[in-house]
């Protein structure tokens, strides 16, 4: 069995990226684990009798929206647009926070909002990475960098997307489904 | 030395050349793994010294005034959480990872060498951090190393109030510090190996770290899920984990947490550590019985599937941890069948070590003690888990002394051991020098007998009913007056024990200016970092060339071979092949 670049000669650059390449798969499965884990509990926990729906705000399309174009700029190749895309991204989500918090919507008490904060904000903390990732190929834009760079931002869309389905049709109801708990 | 590397994944760069760019800002994995070492060691004699105020109490109970209840359930968490995280798993992965993967595997250096230096000095702030609890006001978190909330959040528990909140900020950077090496491992193993090394001719401690690796980026997110959550309740008032409850006479804030989230969040951790601990051991124990038994190990390829088959089943087992917890019949007995099943690939290591030793040419060197008396060890450990593993036996047994008596056996000194064989076996490749042998064998009896007169009695102590997690037993009239005197005895002991590392450190200290020069191969050893240009190896490994292999890792004893045992990169002439079946026969090589 063979995956190793020195094994198959390639050049340096390409070693370089390959080796990026297979570390960010890596990453992605440890932040799969990371998010999974995240929403079992979250069923776990909206099973539980204090848990009650919470409306999502309309901001969240927006953002959904706005990253969805950064991940479309980012394939194809449009740097600064797809920097812009994942800012507006984090102001949406932001904005999103706010509407919530004016609704009266706070941390503590219920779980379904206390888990919509904290899943929110570790996935922008993991979009503020992407823009870490996305400031370091602007320096040196290679087309290979530029495509791990992508899946990552793709990987990211696809969280949220997940995340969003996850907030708006596991409510309390479904999850006490699921786990088998009778209202 | 200062060549430039040339097939070195990361940009080509050049030795580094001043004091601190080379020891201290390293990043060259060997810098790093040593970093990681003493680092390791270092605060493993505070758990040490933890442990033996435990025994003072418990062997001598109300004499040492200074050790009340609070500080001894301080001292137990501490104690646990140090030995399990800060030392066992940061010298297996960080430490051995670090130092071994890349000489095993022909590569320079890690492939993200910065990421790699990054991880040090997180997990050093991770340590520094945990030291600073014991300074916070109320002093480190006494809620036990598994910090079961709702206790370990609420007033009642010691530390509920600052230490907590430190351990918990602690875990998570150590948990950044453990993903950001497990990255590079991971993507060196696959990414970095040198020509003819395929995965199947990779040392087995490559394996077992390589496996275990693994196991750490799935696992530790669970702790760090459960980590975030119950800083989260303690912090900013949430309820995840945290049930309503009147707590000293007062309604807390918190409502509908559920505290059995944690447990299960917790231990899809904790299980897996216990094999992110024990799959380095046993990777690193296969070459030190293979190495000087002067035999190759037996079923190489039986090896590598149950070091793969143990990391997969070691994430279905995790509810054992919780019989007692009320769980549905059903679910126990899933899990309690899991657990069983993990002993066969467990089993079939431990026969294959038996059958590598049988007629082989076994030398009784230092590190080969430590292998044995870990198969000793381990394998009592893992009988006596056969018996917790079942759940109508484990649920009388679950809060008494047997429960400690099993897993220090199985995961505290059995993984001890081979650290300490480990570092016997390559401490003449990192410092170029031999530990002292006198001093080594003093160790290895004193710890080796010593361990074994500590934790064999609280097996029977556990049988006779005498719970865990109390400060005292005096005025409990179910326990007699011999086992108090077994206490005492095992006290005395302990201490010994804990003296006897002094020697170690002191031998590791004197030894590395003082011991005696090792030459490059001073095992006879056929694995590729024994056959490094240089020893210690410099800067990028192998000089101007990468090394070529031709063979696997255990061709020793070969017939017709003019030495005892052919190194992986010479000339495929020489003989000394894997078996091509999954066999383990005595090869003629060609």
């Amino acid at each position: 069995m063979n995956t190793s670049a020195v094994e198959l000669h390639v050049p340096d650059g390409v070693a370089r990226e390959r080796a990026l390449s297979a570390g960010l798969w890596a990453f992605l499965a440890v932040v799969t684990s990371l998010f999974s884990l995240f929403l079992t509990a979250y069923v776990m926990r909206l099973s539980g009798p204090d848990a009650a729906a919470i409306e999502m705000p309309r901001q969240l399309w927006v953002s959904t929206a706005v990253l969805g174009l950064g991940s479309v700029m980012i394939q194809r190749a449009q740097l600064n647009a797809a920097g812009a895309c994942a800012v507006g991204f984090l102001v949406a989500q932001w904005w999103a926070w706010q509407a919530l918090q004016a609704d009266n919507v706070v941390l503590t008490g219920n779980p379904a909002a206390s888990f919509f904060y904290l899943l929110t904000a570790l996935h922008g903390l993991h979009v503020a990475g992407g823009l870490v990732a996305w400031a370091n190929v602007q320096a040196a834009p290679t087309p290979g960098r530029i495509a791990i760079c992508a899946r990552y931002w793709h990987y990211l869309l696809l969280l949220w997307v997940v995340l969003f389905a996850a907030f708006t049709w596991i409510t309390p109801d479904v999850a006490r489904a699921i786990c088998g708990v009778s209202p | 030395m200062a060549y430039v590397i040339p097939t070195h994944p990361d940009e080509p760069h050049h030795a580094p050349q001043s004091f601190w760019t080379r020891y201290v800002w390293s990043q060259d994995h060997k810098v790093i793994a040593v970093q990681y070492g003493c680092t390791a060691i270092a605060v493993g004699l505070v758990g040490l010294v933890l442990s033996n105020l435990m025994r003072l109490q418990l062997g001598f109970p109300g004499q040492f005034a200074f050790i009340d209840a609070e500080r001894y359930y301080q001292f137990v968490t501490m104690h646990g959480m140090i030995m399990v995280i800060y030392l066992l798993t940061a010298l297996f992965l960080g430490g051995f990872g670090n130092y071994l993967i890349p000489l095993m595997v022909g590569a320079r250096d890690m492939v993200f060498p910065y990421l790699n230096m990054l991880s040090f000095w997180f997990y050093l702030l991770s340590v520094i951090v945990l030291m600073a609890s014991f300074f916070v006001p109320g002093g480190p978190t006494g809620a036990g190393w598994t910090l079961y909330p709702p206790q370990a959040i609420l007033p009642g528990t010691p530390g509920h109030d600052w230490g907590i909140i430190v351990m918990l900020v602690s875990l998570l950077i150590f948990i950044v510090a453990a993903t950001m090496g497990g990255l590079n491992y991971v993507t060196t193993v696959l990414q970095a190996r040198c020509q003819g090394m395929t995965l199947l001719r990779m040392p087995l401690s490559v394996w077992g770290i390589f496996v275990a690796t693994i196991l750490a980026l799935l696992a530790f997110p669970a702790l760090f899920v459960s980590g975030v959550m119950m800083l989260f309740d303690k912090t900013l008032g949430t309820s995840f984990f945290m049930p309503s409850l009147v707590s000293m006479g007062q309604m807390s804030a918190h409502k509908g947490g559920s505290p059995l989230l944690f447990q299960h969040l917790f231990w899809f951790f904790g299980h897996p550590e216990v094999y992110i601990v024990a799959l380095p051991a046993f990777g690193i124990v296969s070459d030190l019985i293979s190495v000087h038994a002067r035999k190759a190990i037996f079923g190489y390829r039986t090896m590598v599937w149950a070091i793969v088959a143990i990391g997969g089943l070691s994430f279905v087992v995790w509810a054992h941890h919780m019989f007692v917890s009320g769980m549905n019949p059903y679910f126990g007995f899933f899990f309690a069948t899991s657990t069983l099943i993990i002993a066969v690939p467990t089993a079939i290591k431990v026969y294959n070590w038996l059958l590598t030793l049988w007629r082989g040419d076994i030398h009784l060197s230092v590190p080969m003690l430590f292998a044995l008396a870990f198969m000793l060890t381990f394998l009592l450990g893992g009988l006596t888990g056969l018996f917790l593993g079942n759940v109508s036996v484990d649920i009388p047994l679950s809060g008494t002394y047997f429960v400690v008596a099993h897993f220090h056996m199985v995961m505290g000194v059995a993984p001890l051991l081979v650290v300490f064989g480990g570092i016997y076996h390559w401490f003449p490749k990192i410092t170029g020098r031999m530990l002292d042998d006198r001093l080594g064998h003093l160790h290895f009896w004193v710890t080796f007998l010593g361990t074994y007169a500590i934790f064999f009695p609280m097996h029977y102590l556990g049988l006779l009913g005498m719970p865990r997690r109390y400060h005292h037993f005096t005025d409990y009239e179910f326990i007699p007056a011999s086992a108090h005197a077994f206490n005492a005895w095992i006290t005395v002991i302990a201490l010994i024990v804990g003296a006897v590392q002094m020697v170690f450190v002191f031998n590791l200290l004197w030894s590395a200016f003082r011991g005696r020069k090792a030459g490059p191969n001073p095992w006879q050893a056929a694995s590729l970092e024994w056959s490094t240009p240089e020893t210690p190896p410099a800067h990028g490994n192998w000089g101007p060339e990468l090394p070529v292999v031709h063979r696997w890792a255990y061709a020793y004893s070969v017939p017709g071979a003019p030495l005892d045992f052919i190194a992986q990169h010479a000339p495929p002439g020489e003989g000394g092949a894997e078996p091509t079946y999954g066999g383990s026969h005595e090869h003629l090589g060609r």
